[in-house]
């Protein structure tokens, strides 16, 4: 039973870490919190698994891997110790259900993600063209604002007309920098973990907050990349550019779908703030416990 | 971009500006004959039609011993869909791209489907085909549930 309280205190300081990882001061240390929001996730996707095996392991008294071990062992034997019945067995089947949804969401999600990218990376080929001003980048043809990165082993950042004719060479090379970052960390693998679950969990809020959440801070730290190469007025130039870019197509109202974003990423650059170190050590400390435990019960 | 690429992306281009009086589709031959400064084969350039049929880019007609070959959707089409994709409009809800910024109006998306809109008048159930040329139906059917 110890250990199935093991598992529930994961799952309880999970979610209260994610409240701590929710504040603002996350945004003074992207990198830190977004390695804090993937333990996070890593803990709370083995204690889901862990708990209904624990439950149903209770008569074994042993930590949940051996326990599996020696469930595995009674059950090639046909001999099931006493006070295990069919409500234990079903715990277990539970968590190993739980353990193959998440799985196979992940592998789902990767499938997809991988098709839309060669769709769009063949699109690309037919109808981008290079251009001079943007070296190593694609433009599309079109009067609307968008750049972007499509990742993958061969990353492209594109950039629209409209983008060229937005932007001054100075903005335009911080986007483009920008978008290298994603590139170079790999942020769509960072992300890949919260569109998995979003996509298995749609029904919870929390869930799609957390990727919200993760995808406002990898946008803040390709900013920082961006702003390291060019200090930081090009970078909030831009910004408020693609922000007020809205406003010149339709005066009244019909907000764009990141504004929020936009205007904290842009007042961030304003304030020259230090990193908080304390509390970002904090948090990593909070976070390598929080995955340590479920992983120190399955294994041992 | 890879040799196979571009050979892809001019034929495309031959398709694209080959003049409105012969819409019914072009030939092999006549694509590699508008290809001749590049010395094609003509059988590279069967083989990168067949390709391009392959990903749903081009569709084809047989009319007697020769196929008739023409664009499945305009370039605009194609750069309507990407733009609807790098905007974060297409509906998509696996990230497959990282964008700098997602501002963008309702009237613009409105502008946006509206090109490919048009497009779909003249040919029925163009988006689809440019979503997935394979499982066409079955996504989109599979799309209108999850939203």
């Amino acid at each position: 039973m110890a250990y199935a309280v093991h598992f529930a205190a994961t799952i309880l300081a999970c979610w209260l870490t994610a409240q701590f990882l929710s504040a603002t001061w996350t945004w003074r240390a992207p990198r830190v919190a977004i390695l804090c929001w993937q333990a996070v996730g890593l803990a709370l996707g083995l204690s889901a698994m862990g708990l209904p095996m624990a439950l149903g392991l209770a008569a074994y008294d042993r930590p949940t891997g051996s326990a599996l071990v020696a469930l595995a062992d009674d059950l090639a034997h046909g001999a099931l110790p006493p006070g295990l019945g069919v409500a234990h067995l079903v715990g277990v089947g539970v968590g190993f259900g739980i353990g193959a949804v998440l799985l196979t969401t992940t592998v789902r999600s990767v499938h997809g993600t991988v098709r839309a990218q060669r769709r769009h990376r063949d699109l690309l080929t037919l109808v981008a063209r290079q251009d001079p001003t943007v070296p190593g980048a694609l433009v599309l043809d079109h009067p609307s604002a968008a750049a972007y990165c499509l990742p993958g082993v061969r990353p492209r950042v594109v950039v629209s007309a409209g983008t060229l004719s937005l932007l001054d060479r100075a903005e335009l090379a911080a986007v483009l920098t920008h978008e290298r970052a994603h590139a170079q960390e790999r942020h769509d693998l960072v992300l890949l973990p919260f569109t998995a679950l979003r996509r298995a969990l749609p029904w919870f809020g929390w869930v799609a907050d957390a990727y919200e959440r993760v995808a406002l801070l990898v946008e803040m730290r390709a900013d920082d990349k961006a702003r390291e190469l060019h200090a930081e007025a090009p970078l909030a130039g831009a910004l408020r550019r693609f922000a007020a870019c809205d406003n010149r197509i339709t005066p009244h109202g019909a907000l764009g779908v990141g504004d929020r974003d936009l205007d904290v990423r842009v007042q961030r650059l304003l304030v020259a703030d230090r990193p908080p170190r304390l509390i970002g050590a904090t948090a990593l400390a909070v976070a390598s416990t929080l995955v340590a435990l479920p992983i120190s019960l399955f294994l041992s | 971009m890879t040799r196979l690429g571009e050979l892809e992306r001019a034929v495309m281009d031959v398709l694209w500006d080959s003049v409105p009086g012969t819409s019914d589709g072009v030939t092999v031959r006549e694509v590699a004959d508008a290809l001749r400064g590049r010395e094609l084969a003509y059988t590279t350039v069967m083989t990168v039609l067949d390709r391009l049929a392959g990903k749903g880019m081009v569709q084809r007609e047989r009319e007697g011993r020769a196929w008739r070959y023409r664009a499945a959707a305009s370039r605009e089409a194609h750069i309507a869909q990407l733009m609807l994709d790098a905007l974060d409009l297409g509906g998509s809800r696996d990230a497959a791209l990282v964008r700098f910024a997602r501002s963008v109006t309702g009237t613009e998306a409105d502008v946006l489907r509206a090109a490919l809109g048009d497009e779909a008048d003249g040919a029925a159930g163009l988006t689809d085909r440019i979503e997935d040329p394979r499982a066409g139906r079955a996504r989109a059917a599979d799309e209108a549930t999850d939203r």
